[in-house]
């Protein structure tokens, strides 16, 4: 059913048709509305058997969904930022005990400083928490991903993170196709847990493993993300069969066949550059885009060969690990490691905290990835002035006092100056 | 001497029988006030073979607790663990001495972790099958509290058993908020002018069990099997959030003889460090009366922790210290006031 609706909320009414048993519902910005909208359901009864239960923590909301899970339920939660990495023992401990609950992140930036702003530093916190991790680009793929995830879940037991851009795609008010339940039911069987705590045949989960299993445990865990780069897009051609649209898969591309630059990104970022990408290409610019849907499990073969024999890759990436550079990028480089020919990797970090990525920013990077070529990480849009400024200060004053604060206050003072002039 | 005869039929009561022990033989009694573990059909759901030390408290209290669950619902019962000695010397990989549904997830979630499989039981419609959150004093008052609260203040149904030893015993004897003052512990040594664990310090957990107003709360000790049964049948039959925090002696931790284990257990119930008692919904209801009251000292000298309060000549001033926190227990749960009849 087509309807103009919130990215939450559409959300929310994607998440119900999937049928959950038990979902743990713990407020922080900006997932919370979908947990409302999800708790306005089994309120009103719209989704019925279903435990919708206020916990005290983000700890606690995966905990429970792990005891629900264990217990044969399906069970699911939504957090953003601080509240993952709050949760964070639990998230290790989801994928380690092999756990098929799925997780909605609203992706915000980690603070200190604090911001509740879109970035994707929260998902690349836990991207290595043994997760399946799958970026929507739109609400409709937001939709569409929940309803794989599960299913991709509990087939493998194994958790799956739903990643949608914090506000961007949360907040964002966008025409949907709303599945109905009997299309959700066809695609999503009943949940039939692998493992179960069940006094009729009781086992015992989560003993203490040595030396002697541990490596085989972990390589198995690895091994499923193995099978789940097979079965990510042989669901995704069901989905595409089934509901008619194509969404899904490892990645999407944008105009790729010919492009001599790719441009490589996750989530609503995409969109922006694709017009970008039609702009450019107007110019007689050869580019395209590859959107990288499923950063965990990594589809390094298939990223390989769409990017081989290019001469240019620009990964554009909301997040960075500091002191070391785009965690993306990283990844890419990865892929194209003892490539011959591999084409130059230009990692460019933008939109950290909210800000906007501007599609004439976007013209201005990937045409200086071709005329000036950088080294590391390019911060997009990146205030040279203030920085000098304060680099300068804490070079004099011992007592330089809090960043931050310090920062806000020299871009205060410049406004100041520009109006007075 | 009591009449065994005129106090038969309360729980409480019988105690007596054999001049000069507690000891309750079951083959004394009748059939149904017999102990869930004498009984051929015990479910031994935490069955022999474990790793525990000897002498240890918890693997006694935990399996008489879980044992009398087990009968509670008819081995319906499914049991969430936290990180802690219980739980690593009962599943060593690739063996478990369980004989029941049993999951571990984290030192401070089992409450939570408790949470999610009652409520997946409920949505299941299995509601005869109930569920046992179980821990140590870390896990509880500590790391698992948050978690605890959460569980107790929406009231879910859950049963929650804290096995007080009263430090990190499996980390290598650690101080917790359940550690008692003056006690040594590996980051409360012994030396300088205050050895030990200071005064001022700790809380308790089942005066804020009941202060969140939940349908059962309880102290138990090892001491006292059949009490300590008796609550867990009882907590079973109540649906709700529940807590039994039960007093378990730890030979490594405490510096005592394993064979000491029940006798501390005794002592500390005795000379007033452990109040024994049940509340329901906010409310204190009973508390177990002091039979023979004996000085803190005789509970604390037999333990390796205090040693350093008997040291030349001993430390009048903080033994003082910690009988006063004995008598307040006394005066607060009306340990030493006769019973009063059953009517």
């Amino acid at each position: 059913m087509l309807k103009q609706t919130e990215g939450s909320h559409a959300t929310a009414e994607a998440i119900a048709l999937c049928r959950p048993e038990v979902i743990c519902a713990y407020p922080i910005t900006p997932q919370t509305h979908i947990v409302e909208g999800l708790g306005e359901m089994v309120r009103l009864g719209q989704l019925k058997n279903c435990e919708f239960i206020n916990v005290e923590s983000e700890f606690a909301a995966l905990s429970v969904a792990i005891g629900a899970s264990a217990a044969g339920a399906r069970a699911y939660t939504a957090t953003a930022s601080q509240g993952l990495l709050f949760m964070a023992e639990a998230v290790y401990n989801a994928s380690g005990l092999g756990l098929p609950i799925v997780m909605t992140l609203g992706n915000r930036a980690i603070g200190a400083p604090i911001n509740i702003w879109n970035d994707h530093s929260d998902a690349m916190s836990m991207r290595d928490a043994g997760w399946l991790q799958l970026f929507a680009e739109s609400n409709q793929d937001s939709i569409d991903l929940h309803i794989q995830a599960f299913r991709i879940a509990e087939e493998l037991s194994v958790p799956v993170m739903v990643c949608m851009d914090g506000f961007l795609l949360t907040h964002a008010s966008e025409r949907v196709d709303i599945p109905e339940q009997a299309q959700v039911d066809a695609f999503l069987p009943r949940y039939e847990p692998r493992q179960v705590l069940d006094p009729g045949e009781p086992v015992s989960i989560g003993a203490m493993v040595g030396p002697d299993a541990f490596t085989e445990v972990r390589f198995l865990q690895h091994y499923k993300q193995t099978l789940a780069l097979h079965l990510i897009p042989e669901l995704a051609a069901e989905f595409s069969g089934r509901f008619g649209r194509n969404t899904g898969g490892l990645l999407r591309t944008y105009f790729a066949d010919d492009a001599e630059m790719l441009v490589v990104a996750m989530g609503s970022i995409n969109g922006t550059i694709k017009d970008t990408i039609d702009e450019m290409r107007a110019d007689g610019f050869s580019i395209g885009l590859v959107n990288i849907v499923s950063f965990r499990p990594f589809p390094t073969e298939a990223l390989r060969r769409l990017l081989a024999g290019r001469k240019h890759v620009v990964v554009v990436e909301k997040s960075f690990a500091v002191g070391m550079g785009g965690q993306l990028a990283n990844n890419v480089d990865l892929a194209l490691r003892n490539t011959p020919a591999a084409p130059q990797v230009h990692s460019v970090i933008a939109g950290l905290g909210g800000r906007s990525i501007t599609r004439t920013s976007l013209h201005r990077v990937f045409r200086r990835a071709v005329a000036q070529p950088w080294e590391g990480a390019h911060f997009l849009d990146l205030n040279e002035d203030i920085i000098g400024k304060e680099l300068h200060h804490v070079r004099k004053v011992r007592r330089s006092g809090p960043t931050a604060e310090n920062l806000l206050r020299r871009l205060d003072q410049a406004a100041q100056h520009a109006a007075a002039e | 001497m009591t009449d065994p005869t005129a106090t038969a039929t309360a729980n409480q009561k019988l105690h007596f029988y054999q001049k000069g022990t507690f000891t309750v033989g079951n083959r004394l009694v009748p059939d149904t006030e017999r102990s869930v573990q004498a009984s051929i059909d015990r479910s031994n759901a935490l069955t022999c073979g474990h790793r525990a030390c000897q002498g240890c408290g918890e693997a006694l209290g935990a399996r008489y607790a879980m044992d009398a669950a087990m009968r509670a619902t008819g081995g319906n019962l499914i049991a969430v663990n936290a990180t802690g000695c219980l739980e690593v010397f009962t599943t060593p990989y690739p063996e478990t001495s369980w004989q029941m549904p049993w999951l571990h997830s984290l030192f401070g979630n089992a409450a939570a972790v408790a949470t999610g499989v009652a409520a997946a039981m409920q949505v299941k419609g299995r509601k005869e099958v109930r569920t046992i959150a179980q821990g140590g004093d870390g896990g509880t008052t500590d790391i698992g509290f948050g978690c605890l609260s959460g569980m107790f203040e929406r009231n879910d149904d859950v049963l929650y058993i804290c096995y007080d030893n009263e430090g990190y015993m499996n980390t290598g004897v650690q101080r917790s908020s359940a550690t008692p003052p003056t006690a040594r512990t590996a980051t409360t040594p012994a030396m300088g002018p205050e050895p030990g664990n200071v005064f001022g310090t700790g809380k308790s957990v089942p005066k804020i069990a009941v202060a969140h107003g939940i349908p059962y709360v309880a102290t138990a000790t090892v001491a006292d099997l059949h009490d300590l049964e008796r609550k867990v049948m009882k907590a079973m039959g109540i649906h709700g959030a529940r807590y039994i925090q039960i007093h378990v002696p730890c030979p490594l931790g405490w510096g005592s003889a394993s064979h000491d284990t029940i006798r501390l257990a005794r002592l500390a119930v005795e000379c007033g460090m452990f109040p024994v008692f049940e509340a329901e919904h906010g409310i204190v209801t009973s508390s177990r009366k002091i039979r023979r009251p004996v000085p803190v000292a005789e509970y604390l000298k037999p333990q390796r922790r205090f040693a350093h309060l008997f040291k030349d000549g001993g430390d009048s001033q903080r033994l003082g210290h910690l009988q006063a926190i004995a008598d307040r227990n006394i005066v607060e749960y009306k340990l030493l006031e006769p019973e009063e009849e059953a009517g």
